[in-house]
């Protein structure tokens, strides 16, 4: 077996709830439906006040002060510093500090009313610099609710003065959008929004993809974008940790998305419902931030609340010019309990796919070799990034050979694009991704957006509406989730979707490499 | 829209283990903004349409609202999207609660922010024992579940503290009602 479990079972301290309501808000009972979750009861215990003098502000943050009184995770961390508390248990509900809150096309609409229905028409938001509005999920579309949503958005953005909105007007061409981005997460990412120790709020379940650069990113509603909008500050119940040790020697034809595709196979999709996932271990410290970014970006598909690596010279050194503000990462201290640890040793994992209709629905993908395809699809926040592209490139120009089916490929953000029509591919004898494709008998790179990965209005480019089979880099494969709801959905790596594009049907990427 | 009262009384709907949002609300749909009045309500008619075509429809070709007040679920309802179109179309479509063995939770947090339905647990999965139009009476008061076409009764756990959020009618009436913020009108 390549991976070993580890359950220590520690019971939720923190039964001293946050009454700052006068009740817990959102404070329950532990869904129960993982074995391995907590069953914590949350009872409201009377604080017991200190008879000491009282107590003097202090100096320098509680979190950062010399003795440690209670070992805590990175997340616990970084949640204590955003609420102003020296220590922070897991089940604890707190009030913290946003440090940036995006919103995108499809939510913004809903959180601005919200807003303005509840703080008044003529209400400013908390933080001018705090808001990131990125248009991404429905935009080269003639829908004319599409076209609205963002015109709503830069009627908000105008209004409050948002320093970062990523507007969009002409949808004939992206590149003539100068602000134009395009895909949130990776958006944020390039832009310099996500930091170390900080915490990220977003209206869109993938915004746990930030937490690949240490820091706290949940995907939230409306209603609670709606009220961080007005107070910049949330409701938030702290949650335990699994942590996952990823050693060993990566092969060359595994992937980030093989791990992590591997890893919810093994928990179930709820395996990590209420939780936060810890990512650590050699091969972990060896990735890339976009590899990080790949593992944390589906965390929610397990049912985490979060995941989080720990920021190091790779972070840093992604960071150097992208932002002008300062932060201070925060790291799990050694004696930190964890709710379940997991431990794997990559040099045993074979290239995996998640069988239609569920991301845990694992399998390897050489098992399924004999499942024919209709397309392959290279895009979205999980498999749609530069180095998504480079490694599909590879495995093309490797094996020398056209695709079989319409491969699509849909860069994430404009800074994607233009990568794959600069960057030279390793090995390639000079060539550039949008070379390697065009030879190989690609889709011509599309316009940066959210596209297909989850269907969208009829229009959307390369959406599905035939039930058909598709191989696809993105996150999710639920019954219609690229469109037809008897279209099957393979999730899958760039390489394992490359190399299916080869064959026409599902293919191990080893075939080529 | 805070549902009225704690004990609810109608047909149940049965689905089965991760329904994800896109089945409760296909993402073609979500260029509806929910707090527009006549987008709210048009979310409500296309409740759960995503369902694979084997269910029943859940509302009615050419009606707005669903006849069936309670749904019934397996583990991890409404896994998936952030999305809050998700609880706000079962909502809109007359949904007062779902009883289900488990949540994903960032539908469970949508559900209480919102208002828009008590998101209850049983104490195991009932999706294999109920039939969609068994009769059900959903007591929240005393945190019992009673399926009359069956003649069977079952414990609930208790909401905690997400039910007084939900009686309010969501997290802005709670926190305006608790005076942590100023009502919309100052």
């Amino acid at each position: 077996m390549a991976m070993s479990i580890n359950s220590s079972f520690t019971s939720a301290k923190g039964e001293g709830v946050e009454s700052f309501l006068g009740n817990s808000l959102l404070s329950r009972t532990c869904p129960s439906s993982s074995s391995l979750c907590n069953n914590v009861r949350m009872k409201s215990v009377p604080k017991i006040v200190a008879v000491t003098a009282p107590p003097r502000p202090q100096e320098r943050a509680p979190a950062s002060t010399g003795s440690v009184k209670q070992a805590m995770t990175m997340t616990e961390k970084i949640l204590a510093r955003a609420s102003d508390k020296g220590c922070l248990s897991p089940g604890e509900n707190v009030w913290v500090n946003t440090d940036i809150l995006m919103t995108h096309d499809v939510c913004g609409p809903g959180t601005i009313g919200i807003f303005k229905r509840e703080f008044g028409a003529d209400a400013k938001v908390w933080d001018r610099e705090k808001v990131v509005i990125i248009p991404d999920h429905y935009i080269f579309t003639a829908d004319e609710r599409a076209n609205r949503n963002v015109d709503i958005l830069r009627e908000f953005a105008h209004e409050q003065n948002i320093k970062y909105f990523y507007d969009i007007k002409d949808l004939s061409d992206f590149k003539v959008n100068p602000d134009y981005k395009g895909v949130c997460h990776v958006a944020l990412a390039q832009e310099g929004h996500c930091r170390p120790g900080e915490v990220l709020f977003g209206t869109d379940s993938h915004t746990c993809t930030a937490g690949a650069f240490g820091q706290f990113a949940t995907g939230i509603g409306n209603t609670d974008a709606g009220f961080i909008l007005g107070t910049g500050k949330l409701l938030i119940k702290v949650p335990p940790t699994m942590r996952f040790v990823l050693d060993g020697e990566m092969p060359s034809f595994l992937h980030a998305k093989d791990l992590i595709l591997h890893i919810i196979g093994e928990i179930t999709v709820a395996g990590a419902t209420y939780k936060a996932m810890e990512f650590t271990g050699s091969v972990v410290e060896n990735m890339t931030m976009e590899d990080r970014m790949t593992l944390c970006n589906m965390v929610v598909e397990a049912g985490g609340k979060n995941g989080v690596i720990a920021a190091d010279s790779v972070t840093f050194n992604y960071l150097e010019g992208k932002t002008q503000k300062s932060f201070e990462p925060v790291y799990t201290d050694g004696s930190a309990r964890f709710n379940a640890e997991y431990k794997f040793n990559v040099s045993e994992l074979e290239p995996v796919v998640a069988k239609p209709h569920s991301p845990d629905n694992r399998g390897v993908a050489r098992e399924c070799k004999d499942v024919k395809i209709d397309r392959v699809y290279i895009g979205s926040c999980t498999g749609g990034k530069t180095e998504d592209f480079v490694a599909a490139a590879k495995l093309l120009h490797a094996s020398g050979q056209k695709v079989k089916v319409p491969t699509f490929l849909v860069p994430a953000t404009q800074k994607v694009w233009v990568d794959l029509y600069t960057i030279l591919v390793p090995g390639a004898d000079g060539k550039t991704c949008a070379k390697i494709f065009e030879e190989a008998g690609c889709e011509t790179p599309a316009s940066p957006s959210c596209a297909a990965c989850l269907g969208g209005p009829k229009d959307t480019y390369a959406r599905m509406n035939e039930p058909q089979v598709c191989v696809s880099t993105t996150n999710r494969n639920f019954p219609g989730r690229m469109g037809h709801k008897e279209s099957q959905v393979y999730l899958a790596s760039p390489y394992t979707a490359a190399a299916s594009a080869l064959t026409g049907f599902v293919t191990d990427p080893r075939k080529f490499m | 829209m805070a549902p009225s009262g704690k004990v609810f009384h109608g047909e149940c709907f049965v689905v089965q283990d991760n329904i994800d949002t896109d089945q409760i609300i296909p993402a073609e749909h979500l260029t509806l903004v929910p707090s527009k009045p006549d987008e709210y309500e048009k979310l409500g008619s296309l409740a759960l349409c995503g369902l694979p075509s084997n269910y029943p429809r859940f509302v009615c070709e050419g009606e707005m609202k669903t006849r069936y007040p309670i749904i019934i679920a397996g583990s991890n309802f409404g896994c998936g999207s952030s999305r809050e179109h998700a609880p706000v179309s079962l909502g809109a479509s007359g949904v007062k609660a779902v009883v289900a063995e488990s949540y994903a939770r960032i539908f469970f947090r949508n559900s209480v922010a919102t208002g828009e339905l008590y998101p209850v647990e049983s104490e195991f999965s009932l999706s294999k024992e109920f039939e969609t139009g068994n009769i059900v009476t959903l007591d929240l008061e005393s945190n019992v579940l009673i399926n009359h076409s069956q003649n069977k009764q079952y414990t609930l756990k208790p909401l905690g503290d997400a039910g007084p959020v939900i009686d309010a009618g969501g997290l802005f009436a709670f926190a305006r009602k608790t005076g942590m913020i100023s009502s919309a009108s100052a």
